[in-house]
């Protein structure tokens, strides 16, 4: 009898890592490069991504989430309020915001907090609000809160920041599609597509796909030279300027 | 159609800036003065930076006021001398200009140190030039002949010398001071200053109007030249797409301008200008008193390294 059980043991600690064997993510995009040209006006890029289980996979009692995180090169934002003072509105106060993407798009198959618990979105980084500081935003005065949530407002009007609980569609049960749509004002630089898999709030898989946003022809030799050759760019736009004129005095010319 | 701006990084529509182009070359032309100050705040409304605003309009200034000079040249309307004189003190003033600039952005300050002083000088250089066309423009109805000409305060500084081409013997002095104190309200506000410039030569040196409108522009024109170089070299912020599309409109605009200006009698000339000038002054004092629509604004500052 205890020779059975000590077998029975043995054999369940040798199932248990497959029996508690996580899904894999596989993802992808539909392109890894995102080309500005003189008639760009901004790019739609699709993510992918496949939930592989086998018959080792545990089973879940609910359907998968997936979050799809968005994030463009960093940079620091300084937010500023204006007060009345006297009869003029003036700015007044400021506060800075370091490192934060300017570009971040938060797609989900469901809402945030129907996905995971608020300590596990500020831990895995699902959400804006998680990227703008590691302040949760009811520990924060009101005063304070409020310089977070117009950076959001005005980023988000811009469409540069994004949240959208239904950006994540499935199309069977483990195959999903997300659509990252970049307005034309997102900067250039290498962008990180982060895809989390959840199950009843419990996160399961991860993966990153990177992206480029860059100028390409006339638009990349030009803000090379601008860069490179300054001086010789000034004394170019100059002199262009100098033949435009010229050339409008010719074309007019009837006196 | 919307076309993508390789500096400022945006798409604009490539008809709305020709037409904005239009708009203020035919006001430059017409009125021998720059426009920055127009367009300034216009580019800045749609949306482009205000570092590249600033900057490439200098190019698009500099474009229209070469068309403005060759014609003016070929009416003989520019003193050469008195330009030069002009560039001169104006080019001193842009460097101190750029100094200030410097430091109150250092301060922090420099937003709203723009916003009261083109509130102050408008406000200012509008009312005073409104209320002297008006006085003007009375006296002439009623048939009375305007007044004789009070000799001008400056009349007896040293440093003298002669324009003939102006009519006018004049100290160096009170030209070259008030072409630096316009040089570096220039650099400091974004502007050329030639809406100050044309006033200050017809009531302070009673230059002819005729002779005023080519010689601003000659001295705009150079320093346009200069500001664009130096804005490129030092901050990258010279859109050349964006400066050769507000060109082609502002060229097309300013031979209208000027053909409108040439019709304008003196003080008809001088009450639109001076309305103009109210115009943008109050429109600055509105920005500033108004309840603003969104009390946040948000800039951008590049992750340095």
């Amino acid at each position: 009898m205890s020779r059975a059980a000590a077998i029975l043991l043995a054999m369940a600690a040798a199932a248990a890592p497959a029996a508690a064997r996580a899904e894999q993510m596989v993802t992808a995009l539909s392109g890894s490069r995102v080309e500005i040209t003189s008639t760009y006006t901004g790019a739609e890029i699709v993510a992918f991504g496949v939930i592989e289980r086998d018959l080792k996979t545990v089973s879940r009692a609910g359907a998968y989430d997936v979050v799809v995180t968005v994030r463009g090169p960093a940079r620091n934002f300084i937010v500023r309020q204006k007060e009345r003072v006297g009869f003029a509105w003036l700015n007044r106060e400021q506060r800075r915001f370091i490192g934060v993407p300017s570009y971040l798009s938060v797609l989900s198959s469901r809402p945030l907090p129907d996905i995971t618990s608020p300590q596990l979105q500020r831990r895995l980084r699902v959400g804006v609000d998680t990227h703008l500081s590691v302040i949760p935003d009811e520990l924060l005065p009101e005063r304070e809160r409020a310089y977070r949530v117009a950076l959001r407002r005005i980023e988000g009007e811009a469409g540069r920041f994004v949240e959208d609980p239904a950006g994540v569609a499935f199309l069977t049960p483990t195959l999903f599609r997300a659509s990252i749509y970049l307005p034309a004002t997102a900067r250039t630089g290498l962008y990180e597509v982060e895809t989390q898999l959840f199950a009843d709030g419990t996160p399961l898989a991860r993966a990153v796909n990177t992206f480029e946003v860059a100028k390409t022809g006339f638009e990349q030799r030009i803000a090379e030279a601008a860069h490179q050759a300054r001086w010789a760019y000034g004394f170019a736009v100059a002199a262009i300027s100098l033949l435009f004129g010229w050339l409008a005095s010719i074309v007019f010319r009837r006196d | 159609m919307q076309i993508y701006l390789p500096i400022a990084e945006m798409p604009v529509d490539m008809f709305l800036i020709a037409a904005i182009g239009a708009a203020v070359g035919f006001l430059s032309g017409m009125f021998g003065v720059g426009g920055g100050f127009l367009m300034t705040p216009l580019l800045i409304f749609l949306g482009i930076p205000p570092a590249i605003a600033v900057a490439t309009q200098a190019a698009q200034i500099a474009a229209a006021s070469t068309t403005g000079t060759l014609a003016a040249l070929r009416r003989d309307a520019v003193d050469m001398r008195l330009g030069l004189v002009l560039l001169g003190g104006g080019l001193l003033g842009t460097a101190i200009g750029v100094a200030i600039f410097n430091m109150l952005r250092r301060l922090g300050q420099l937003d709203i140190v723009i916003v009261v002083s083109y509130v102050t000088l408008f406000g200012v250089v509008g009312t005073l030039m409104l209320v002297e066309s008006i006085k003007a423009l009375t006296a002439r109805r009623r048939g009375v002949q305007p007044l004789p000409p009070k000799p001008p305060w400056h009349r007896d500084l040293p440093w003298r010398m002669a324009f003939p081409r102006a009519g006018l013997e004049a100290s160096l002095i009170p030209l070259v001071g008030i072409a630096m104190l316009i040089g570096i309200a220039g650099s400091v506000l974004g502007i050329g200053g030639g809406f100050i410039m044309v006033p200050v030569l017809i009531y302070m040196f009673r230059v002819p109007v005729a002779l005023v409108v080519g010689t601003s522009q000659f001295q705009i024109l150079f320093t346009m030249l200069g500001a664009t170089v130096l804005h490129a070299a030092t901050n990258q912020t010279v859109d050349i797409v964006l400066a050769m599309l507000l060109t082609v409109g502002g060229v097309f605009g300013a031979q209208f301008g000027a053909r409108a200006g040439r019709n304008l009698k003196g003080e008809a000339f001088r009450l639109l200008l001076a309305l103009l000038i109210l115009a943008v002054g109050l429109r600055f004092a509105f920005e500033l008193t108004a309840t603003p629509q969104d009390r946040y604004t948000i800039a951008p500052v590049e992750v340095s390294g």
